[in-house]
């Protein structure tokens, strides 16, 4: 028999004396985890399969309108456009990552667990929805940079091409994130109230997809004003009529429509400004009662 | 070093129910068990510790820091388990605890280590790889003590540790529970509605019901009054009982039971010897585990 050469030895506990990082670090922390959630990583096949079948049609979209634009030089869609006609996608990845970021852990119970640590509860509240509008910019400006890219290298203008599309795409990226932040904050707020998924990502949907026959109906009746309004009834058509007013001929391209907004543009975007606003404390206030539980 | 002070600590809930009445107790570093019945004031009391909830009235400190101004830096030197389940079940038992330990500002990679560190102090190897969703009961409480060592903190708060484990889980948690408090040096305080569980692990025993101190002691103080004899005979019980009482031990009937409080070994003897003499039928005779009940029976009576 032959003398063991290697000993395991235990040990035992170890003191940790090494740094502790502070609030900015510990916030990042549970961001980059939020981000990576929102994307699948980290997690299983299973729930890898819809945030990349989402991001493989808007890729697929840009490619295509990228295509098209530089062999039949046609403008299928502006950047700002991109985003409004990707709505639909935006609503339902909203509706299947807000619950994955803070209705699990409201259904699991790991809450008191974070809770319990240095962690401040705004913090938390703050980095899940920093992490599903970042997760959404990302969804909204990665394809539009592809279509710039295309444009880019298929331009016949030389240097002042590609500046003059930088200039087009900025503003699309801007867009996108009104989008991101107006969708994360209402689609998070909804997904905190209950612990269970299905429920928040119905909510989710019904909220943004059952306000939109508001707008239709109001933009039907017989009153200018109303008319000129309408497009507060719902969160899908707020975002686009704030991107109308400010982005203007970017995103309805020029003579296309009358001014649907009449003199209410400022108008819109304080709505936007204080529906974003109205979330975020809502939300704060909801995790300050689930903390305390 | 004062572990916890709490100076005249009152909580109540919307002004009618009361969690925790004028509680003042002060304890020192070690293993303290925490017992009450349910609704007694244990997690109320622990949430206060941990800054969650606010106290109506009253002083606390926690490590010589205040928690209901300085919360971040108690819940940075603190470990805390609660009672229910509270794990993510997709997230392997490595992943969680190394995320976790980031929250409370270890850098990534000594997360890392010290989440496997801590998984192997409960006595977690190559499960740790696996989703926590298909684990048993008893490895789900190890992971929850092991995401509140993973911080290295200087107090950790386990709310009912031993919930749900069968009696060999019982044992084995309440000695890796001991071990911490030993060997790691890291206070611990234990909460739990069963008092011959915390008793053999604590130093000091702090008793609470309804809001209110019962005791706060040394274990040694507290216990050697309590040992008491559960004798049980098919019949002849009132026989029995005079003869116990003819032979001087205080007897005290409990429903179809004798209880004898135990002096020391020559009390088994005695008893044995009685119930052969009356020749009875010895159901059985064992050493009770106290319950938090007995000491409620034996408190004085202006408490109630």
């Amino acid at each position: 028999m032959s003398e063991p050469t290697g000993v395991i030895h235990d040990i035992g506990y170890q003191r940790y004396t090494g740094p502790r990082l502070g609030r900015r670090h510990v916030f990042g922390a549970l961001y980059l985890h939020g981000l990576r959630t929102a994307f699948g990583l980290g997690r299983s096949a299973k729930a890898k399969i819809f945030p990349w079948l989402v991001i493989g049609i808007v890729t697929l979209v840009a490619a295509g309108v990228t295509a098209v634009r530089s062999q039949l030089g046609e403008v299928v869609m502006t950047y700002a456009q991109f985003a409004d006609n990707m709505s639909w996608l935006v609503i339902f990845f909203v509706a299947v990552v807000a619950p994955e970021l803070v209705s699990r852990d409201l259904h699991s119970g790991v809450l008191p667990l974070y809770f319990s640590r240095p962690l401040p509860r705004g913090d938390y509240a703050l980095a899940k929805l920093a992490a599903l509008g970042s997760a959404l910019w990302l969804l909204l400006g990665a394809p539009q940079l592809v279509m710039f890219l295309g444009a880019a290298f298929t331009t016949k203008d030389g240097m002042s091409g590609v500046w003059d599309e930088l200039l087009d795409l900025l503003p699309g990226l801007l867009y996108a994130a009104l989008w991101a932040v107006v969708f994360a904050s209402v689609g998070l707020l909804i997904a905190s109230l209950t612990g269970k998924r299905a429920f928040a990502a119905g909510g989710v949907v019904a909220v943004f997809l059952m306000t939109a026959p508001i707008v239709g109906i109001l933009s039907i009746m017989p009153s200018r004003t109303v008319n000129e309004l309408a497009m507060l009834g719902s969160p899908t058509a707020l975002v686009h009529a704030v991107g109308q007013y400010t982005l203007g001929d970017l995103l309805v391209p020029g003579g296309q429509t009358g001014n649907q907004l009449g003199g209410f543009g400022p108008l819109y975007v304080a709505v936007a400004v204080l529906l974003v606003a109205a979330c975020v404390a809502l939300l704060f206030a909801r995790y300050r009662k689930v903390a305390a539980r | 070093m004062t572990l916890i002070a709490t100076e005249s600590l009152t909580k109540r809930y919307g002004g009618t129910v009361t969690a925790l009445a004028d509680l003042t107790v002060a304890v020192e570093p070690g293993i303290i068990g925490l017992v009450g019945a349910n609704g007694a004031g244990k997690s109320t009391l622990i949430k206060i510790l941990l800054g969650l909830l606010a106290p109506t009235s009253g002083r606390v400190r926690v490590l010589g820091l205040d928690p209901t101004t300085d919360s971040a830096a108690v819940r940075a030197r603190v470990g805390y388990m609660p009672e229910h389940d509270s794990l993510p079940p997709d997230l392997t038992a490595a992943e969680l605890v190394t995320h976790l330990g980031r929250i409370s500002g270890l850098p990534r990679t000594v997360a890392r280590e010290r989440a496997s560190e801590a998984l192997r102090h409960v006595g977690l190897y190559e499960e740790r790889y696996r989703p926590v969703g298909g684990y048993s009961t008893g490895m789900k409480q190890r992971v929850k003590l092991a995401q509140a060592l993973v911080h290295d903190p200087d107090l950790l708060l386990l709310d009912e540790p031993t919930n749900g484990l069968d009696p060999a889980g019982r044992d084995a948690m309440l000695a890796l529970v001991h071990r911490i408090g030993t060997e790691f040096g890291i206070s611990v305080l234990v909460c739990s509605h069963l008092l011959g569980e915390v008793e053999r692990i604590c130093d000091t025993l702090v008793a609470i019901d309804g809001g209110r101190l019962l005791r706060a002691d040394h274990i040694s103080a507290m216990t050697t009054s309590t040992d008491v004899l559960a004798v049980e005979v098919s019949e002849g019980t009132e026989d029995l009982a005079a003869r116990l009482t003819a032979l001087q031990l205080p007897v005290t009937r409990d429903g179809r039971l004798l209880l004898v409080p135990l002096a020391d070994d020559a009390t088994y003897d005695l008893i044995l010897g009685a119930v052969a003499e009356l020749d009875l039928p010895l159901h059985r005779l064992d050493q009770r585990r106290h319950r938090v009940a007995e000491l409620f029976a034996t408190r004085e009576p202006s408490h109630v």
